[in-house]
């Protein structure tokens, strides 16, 4: 019932829903399960057997890869697997679309808005919405309320955040932003 | 450096912002945590400021924070502030962080009750939906207990992106507070068949959830699933669907066969995409099993191109195996190729099958192969996962696989030689089991146990490696138990003194110094025997050198053990240089045979008849006493609390007599044996074939049917023990396929059944896990709502302010109220137009249900079935229309006539407008015995006159409580209204019957605390009120006096006089007439209609105590009787309701429960209605 989601990458960040964890808990379980997973094969299958650490043998490790990214989903015995798999896959494609053409950056830099997304494909530990467009039509329609309060105000903030981003030609020193084009392999689609 | 300068200043201009803060965590790798440490102060700083968009700021990086590993929990209320920003931007922001690290051990979270209720009922459905994201998230028993009908009514909210989230979450709901589980499921059923998809997979996603822990009460809903499924076209519904159907069709094997064929449609329908019939097939095969066969073989085709698919293939095979094992057998080799697989997860898939797959056959086999893979495996996990699936694997089913017992031993002993297991203590188990439930094997084992134990690896590696050292455990005590097995005793003695030993753990050298006495016992006997005095010295003189080793360890249980031992050997060293043979008392002290017990043995221990376990052994001390003890217990610790008298101290010969009634005891009881050193000495005592102990029982069972199971073994119990008695061991036939039997067993071995108590029942429900959440979500949801489960309503009375909303139908339930004799079919049919009405008009629907209600005996399914209908609403709605039902009952001395009050159509017109009044059924007594003290004219017989119900309609509260007084020439019919809050109008009707001419009356009547008579102002409390008018002969009229009343709960009676002029042609005379006010209860009622959601959620609402009276014996018709009670609804006068529902329980009794803020009120009323209906 519960799907607590992971993205794993070198930033985790964790949306857990149900475990009452620490952050300790949290950072090693992330730790963990990163480990887990990138020491996989790339042809081997997307599920992990749940240890101890994710709640149980009734849980499982779902991820997909993505150049430099690992979705990993958790989810119980009640959730599909190839289900979770296009799920993650919709959840890909819908960065891409609200990020048009994401890249790792905006997912470090925006981990508000990816939380946002998620927000509206999985509450609760539950799958809530599988359709993109509608996924997409209601984050587009949250982005413009936001805009639309902000209004004049936030133009100065905004503007001194690009100055900001001009003057900081370093950042993106220790990412290869070449491999992040994300490929959308063609499973068969879900919808 | 200068690029810092200016990227310094600038924020200093302007606050960092989450883009910021990632960056500057980058840029600084190396002192992270200090970087960290300096931006949680600047945050703290922010936090402090006024400006919410700031603090927002802030609570966005802290959420970043959180989810590198920083705890954030100290600015919670913060958190709470900026949830509690208007703007959406920052709410999402407070949200987002507060569903990161709120759980439910923060104390502040009950502060966001009400912004959460607040933002819940917000006009932007983005308010609302970033509240209930949020709320999934950290919601608490006591959220889900407020809140949960504010989500309820979001249920049915106009957008559907609200409804889809509030039907999700109310499973969250459901969890924390499993009483909303059946309110609110009626509405979440409804959602099964909404427009919106996304809502409908919310609510299957939901209701597939709760089925899943509990499906039996969710049996009901498979025909819609099942249209549902062979309807939908969203694949995520259809997985949910199926998934629940899984789970469904054990509990109903119909529902399996109709499955068949809407499943293989859909598998052939997919056949193009191979993942998605492979999503399907999956959770299909426990659904319809053998319907899905077909679908099984390409199952295990499917794996080979794509790796999740093998996966699933495997996967699925391991569900169909619980079923049909016979077909995943088949694949045997294919699963035995996926164990070589280099994914991990598909091994152990494998493994998993496996483990279902074997047979007597084949075992061998298998395990050989999973031998060569436990030495090939690299990982530990896995390696570990091997190991324990073999012991699963050949002790599976109580070893029934297993033909030959010495190839499991060595086994087992390989299985030693791995490294760094932590499985040590399971191999260990397993050797133990089988060498004491085993009897044939044991000279074999012995053997290799003292093999092992003289092996130096394992006692070498045990400091580093402390798994496997655990076999030493079982190896030392079989060795020891079962001495009389051993080749070279005394070699393996010396093993287990060997200095070495002391590097194991305490446990294992404690179970190594018990042993080294068996053995020494044993070697002892064989020396003795062997007439060789000298070499038992020797071995005696080898304990007394090696002992001590031991008895300066530091583990006291091997201390303790080693030392008492040593004392015995020295003693025995003195007696054996006295030439005293000693063996036979030495290996006295080990004497008999431990048997297995089964874990559950102790528990299901029946209780001896007339033993009650819950009784005081002793008189408890009474109170007065413990509470003197009290204080003293505190200052003199010493002392201890008599919580029981303590016992009189027994003497000698009371001691001796109880000890010989316990031996008497536990001789007689069989369970008692296992823990007794000796019990064949014991037994010889016993004489009587009633006292055979099951302890004893050793069938000589061939192999092939070791395979039984614990409670098969109970109901046999008996016949084993009349075999024992006859002392032939009789083979059983074989309980397993054909397909066995042709194995010989290598060899005649039987197998020691666990112990259990005789009378265990055969009952597995401790199997049940009492802190399963799930359970308490286990609840019958087809059971009509009682009104005590409405959900909990915050609500200030807006029920009274409620309108009624359609004038225009409310005649029409009322004309069917009237002719309530009318063929049922046609009430339905009706029925149901009104329902169909109520839903284009939605307030309209629950006031239609009325017409139910005019029909006797079928009320209460009709009920049933209307109100999970439509839920609790139109439960509501019942007892809310009920009152529109009051027929006026007007009775007369010896005659009761039924008659529907003509006047409701008119009332219910105008309680449209105002909240409007019902009335009681009037009560008219006579009392003639006052008429008779009066005895001037014979009492009339007249009829009382009809209530007026053209007053009613002229007066928009009125109660009409009736009493009465009756006076020779007059009859005073007296109505209370109800004007006012606290106001009652009696309206007394007064005829003369008389041929006097009355004038100057006045009425009186003795104030209560309670109840007042409103006078002229003025006038003192002793005065009267005079009636304006004056009564001519045969004439009758009506005066009205106001009372003021205090309390309404309790019925009132008031003395009155009323004294008057009568003059007639003989004169005048001044009479005076006493007479009594009766004010029940329930004359005070007055009827409020309400929304029937107002209604439902005032029933909800916990602050109504509820009551009920039954009464039977009711000879009349549930029609007269319906009329007979009138049903009050709500009580507008003071702020309290009253809520009545009756339903007619079997032929002659009727039940009547009320609901009501006031439980005195409540009992009041009930009371006076029981008094009714006890009339009837």
């Amino acid at each position: 019932f519960t799907l607590p989601v992971d993205r794993v990458g070198f930033f985790g960040s964790p949306s857990l829903s149900t475990f009452d964890i620490s952050e300790d808990t949290q950072q090693q379980i992330i730790r963990e399960t990163f480990h887990l997973v990138s020491k996989r094969d790339e042809n081997v299958c997307n599920f992990l057997e749940g240890g101890l650490l994710i709640g149980g043998s009734d849980n499982k490790l779902i991820y997909r890869h993505y150049a430099t990214l690992y979705f990993v989903f958790c989810v119980d015995s009640s959730e599909s697997e190839l289900g979770i798999l296009d799920l993650i896959q919709v959840f890909v494609e819908t960065l891409d679309k609200c990020f048009e053409n994401v890249c790792e950056l905006d997912l470090i830099f925006h981990v508000d808005k990816v939380h946002n997304i998620l927000a509206e494909m999985v509450m609760g530990g539950m799958v809530l919405e599988t359709n993109m467009n509608e996924i997409v039509t209601q984050i587009d329609a949250q982005n413009k309320l936001e805009k639309s309060e902000a209004g004049l105000a936030g133009a100065p903030a905004r503007a001194v955040s690009a100055v900001k981003n001009m003057n900081l030609p370093e950042i993106p020193r220790n990412i290869n932003i070449g491999d992040i084009s994300i490929k959308v392999p063609n499973l068969p689609s879900f919808k | 450096m200068a690029l810092k300068m200016v990227k310094g200043s600038i924020d200093r201009m302007f606050d960092k912002n989450l883009q910021d803060l990632v960056r500057g965590i980058r840029n600084h790798k190396e002192d992270e945590a200090k970087y960290i440490s300096q931006c949680i102060d600047e945050i703290k700083q922010e936090l402090k400021q006024d400006n919410i968009a700031v603090k927002a700021n802030a609570v966005c990086k802290l959420t970043y924070l959180q989810m590198l590993g920083y705890d954030i929990s100290w600015a919670a209320f913060n958190i709470i502030e900026v949830m509690s920003a208007s703007k959406f931007t920052f709410k999402r922001i407070g949200y987002l962080a507060a569903s990161q690290c709120f759980h439910e051990g923060t104390d502040v979270i009950m502060l966001t009750t009400n912004q959460i209720r607040k933002d819940l009922s917000s006009p932007s459905q983005y308010d609302t939906g970033v509240a209930l994201t949020g709320l999934s998230c950290f919601v608490t028993p006591d959220l889900a207990r407020d809140l949960a009908n504010d989500i309820m009514t979001l249920m049915s909210h106009t957008k559907p992106y609200i409804r889809k989230k509030a039907v999700l979450i109310m499973y969250k709901v459901f969890l924390k507070y499993p009483e909303s589980l059946r309110p609110a499921f009626p509405r979440l059923k409804e959602k099964l068949e909404d427009p919106d998809p996304g809502v409908q997979s919310a609510a299957v996603n939901v209701i597939c959830e709760l089925a899943r822990r509990n499906p039996k009460n969710y049996l009901s809903l498979a025909p819609l699933f099942f249209k549902l499924m062979t309807s939908s076209t969203n694949n995520w519904v259809l997985i949910k669907i199926i998934k629940l159907f899984g789970a469904l069709t054990p509990l109903e094997p119909r529902l399996g066969k109709k499955l068949i064929e809407p499943l293989t449609n859909l598998i052939h329908s997919h056949l193009g995409s191979l993942g998605a019939r492979m999503r399907l097939v999956l959770p299909a095969p426990r659904s319809s099993g053998s319907g899905c066969r077909p679908g099984l073989a390409l199952c295990v085709q499917a794996p080979k191109p794509v790796r999740a698919l093998k996966y699933l293939g495997l996967l699925a095979m391991s569900k169909i195996l619980r079923t049909h094992p016979k077909s995943v057998q088949a694949h045997k080799d294919l699963v035995l190729q996926c164990l070589d697989d280099k994914d991990e997860s598909i091994r152990l898939r494998a493994l998993d099958l496996l483990y279902g797959m074997v047979s007597k056959k084949n075992l061998v086999e298998i395990v050989k192969k999973l031998m060569s893979h436990v030495d090939k495996a690299e990982g530990t996990t896995y390696r570990d996962e091997l190991l324990t699936k073999i012991i699963d694997i050949c002790s599976q089913c109580n070893y029934q696989h297993i033909t030959n017992f010495q190839w499991y031993i060595s086994v087992l002993v390989e299985l030693t030689r791995l490294e760094g297991t932590r499985h040590g203590h399971l191999i260990a188990a397993q050797m133990l089991d089988v060498a004491i439930r085993v009897k044939a094997i044991r000279k074999f084992a012995v053997s290799q146990m003292s093999a092992l134990l003289d092996s130096a690896h394992l006692v070498a590696s045990s400091t580093q490696r402390n798994g496997i050292c655990e076999v030493l455990y079982a190896a030392a005590w079989i060795c020891g138990e079962f001495s009389e097995h051993l080749q070279e005793p005394h070699q393996t003695l010396e093993a287990m003194l060997r200095p070495k030993v002391t590097t194991l753990p305490g446990h294992i050298q404690a179970v190594y110094v018990q042993n080294v006495v068996k053995l020494y016992a044993s070697i002892l006997q064989q020396k003795e025997q062997a007439a060789e005095p000298e070499a038992a010295q020797d071995v005696t003189q080898l304990m007394v050198d090696r002992l001590p080793q031991f008895v300066q360890s530091a583990d006291l249980e091997v201390q303790e053990r080693a030392s008492c031992i040593l004392q015995l050997v020295k003693h025995i060293q003195k007696l054996q240089a006295k030439d005293v043979p000693v063996a036979e008392e030495v290996s006295a002290l080990f004497a008999g045979e431990l048997n297995p017990v089964a874990p559950k043995a102790q528990k299901k221990v029946p209780v001896p008849e007339g033993l009650d376990l819950d009784a005081w052994i002793n008189e408890p001390p009474s109170d007065s006493e413990s509470e003197d003890e009290k204080p003293k217990a505190i200052f003199h610790e010493e002392e201890p609390r008599p919580a029981k008298p303590r016992q009189p101290e027994a003497d000698e010969e009371e001691l001796a007599r109880r000890r010989e009634a316990r031996k008497q005891e536990q001789a007689n009881n069989p369970f008692y044996i296992k823990s007794s050193p000796s019990p064949q000495k014991r037994y010889q005592d016993m004489p009587g074939v009633e006292h055979i102990p099951v302890v004893q029982i050793d069938l000589s069972v061939p192999l092939k049917v070791p395979g039984k199971y614990l409670l098969e073994k109970d109901r046999k119990k008996k016949k084993k023990k009349d075999k024992e008695k006859k002392g032939k061991p009789r083979r059983h036939s074989s309980l397993h396929t054909e397909s066995d039997e042709d194995i010989a067993p290598a060899q005649q071995v039987d197998i020691v059944t666990e112990e259990m108590p005789e009378n265990a029942l055969p009952s597995d429900e401790d199997d049940k896990d009492p802190n399963d959440p799930y359970r308490a979500l286990d609840i019958d949801l087809d059971k009509p709502l009682a009104d005590s489960e409405k959900l909990p309503v915050q609500k200030h009375r807006n029920t009274d302010t409620s309108k009624s909303p359609e004038k225009e139908d409310v005649p029409i339930v009322e004309k069917k109220v009237k002719k309530p004799k009318k063929k049922e079919k046609k009430h339905r049919e009706k029925e149901r137009e009104k329902r169909e009405k109520g839903k284009e008009q939605k307030e309209v629907r629950p006031r239609l249900f009325p017409a139910t209600w005019g029909l006797p005996l079928r009320l209460p399914c009709h009920v049933c079935s209307s109100a999970w209908l439509t839920g609790p609403a139109s439960q509501a709605t019942c007892l809310l229309s009920r009152p529109s039902l009051c027929h006026s009952l007007q009775g007369t001395t010896g005659r009761k006539s039924l008659t529907v009050n003509p006047d409701l159509v008119g009332l219910f017109q105008k309680s449209s407008k105002h909240r409007k009044k019902k009335h009681k059924k009037e009560k008219e007594e006579r009392s003639k015995d006052k008429k008779k003290s009066k005895k001037k004219k014979p009492p009339s017989d007249e009829a009382a006159e009809p209530v007026e119900n053209g007053a009613l309609d002229e007066d928009p509260l009125p109660v009409r409580g009736t009493s009465l007084a009756s006076h020779g020439p007059e009859t005073y019919d007296i109505q209370g209204s109800l004007q006012k809050d606290s106001q009652v109008t009696v309206s007394v009707v007064l005829e003369n019957q008389s041929s006097s001419f009355l004038k100057s009356m006045e009425l009186n009547v003795l104030d209560s605390l309670n109840t007042k008579l409103a006078r002229p102002e003025g006038s003192s409390v002793h005065d009267g009120v005079p009636v304006p008018f004056q009564l001519p002969p045969g004439i009758s009229n009506e005066a009205q006096f106001v009372f003021t009343i205090q309390s309404i709960v309790m019925a009132q009676k008031l003395k009155g006089t009323l004294s008057f002029i009568a003059k007639n042609d003989e004169g005048s005379t001044h009479e005076k007439l006493d007479f009594k006010l009766h004010f029940s209860c329930t004359s005070y009622l007055v009827t409020t209609p309400c929304y029937s959601d107002a209604f439902a959620k005032l029933l909800e609402s916990g602050d109504l105590s509820m009551s009920s009276i039954k009464v039977d014996g009711i000879s009349m018709s549930f029609q007269n009787l319906l009329a007979k009670i009138c049903f009050h609804h709500h009580f507008s006068g003071k702020r309290w309701g009253v809520a009545l529902n009756a339903c007619a329980v079997g032929e002659k009794s009727v039940s009547v429960d009320g609901k009501c803020s006031d439980s005195t009120l409540l009992s009041n009323v009930l009371e006076e209605m029981r008094a009714t209906l006890a009339k009837c």
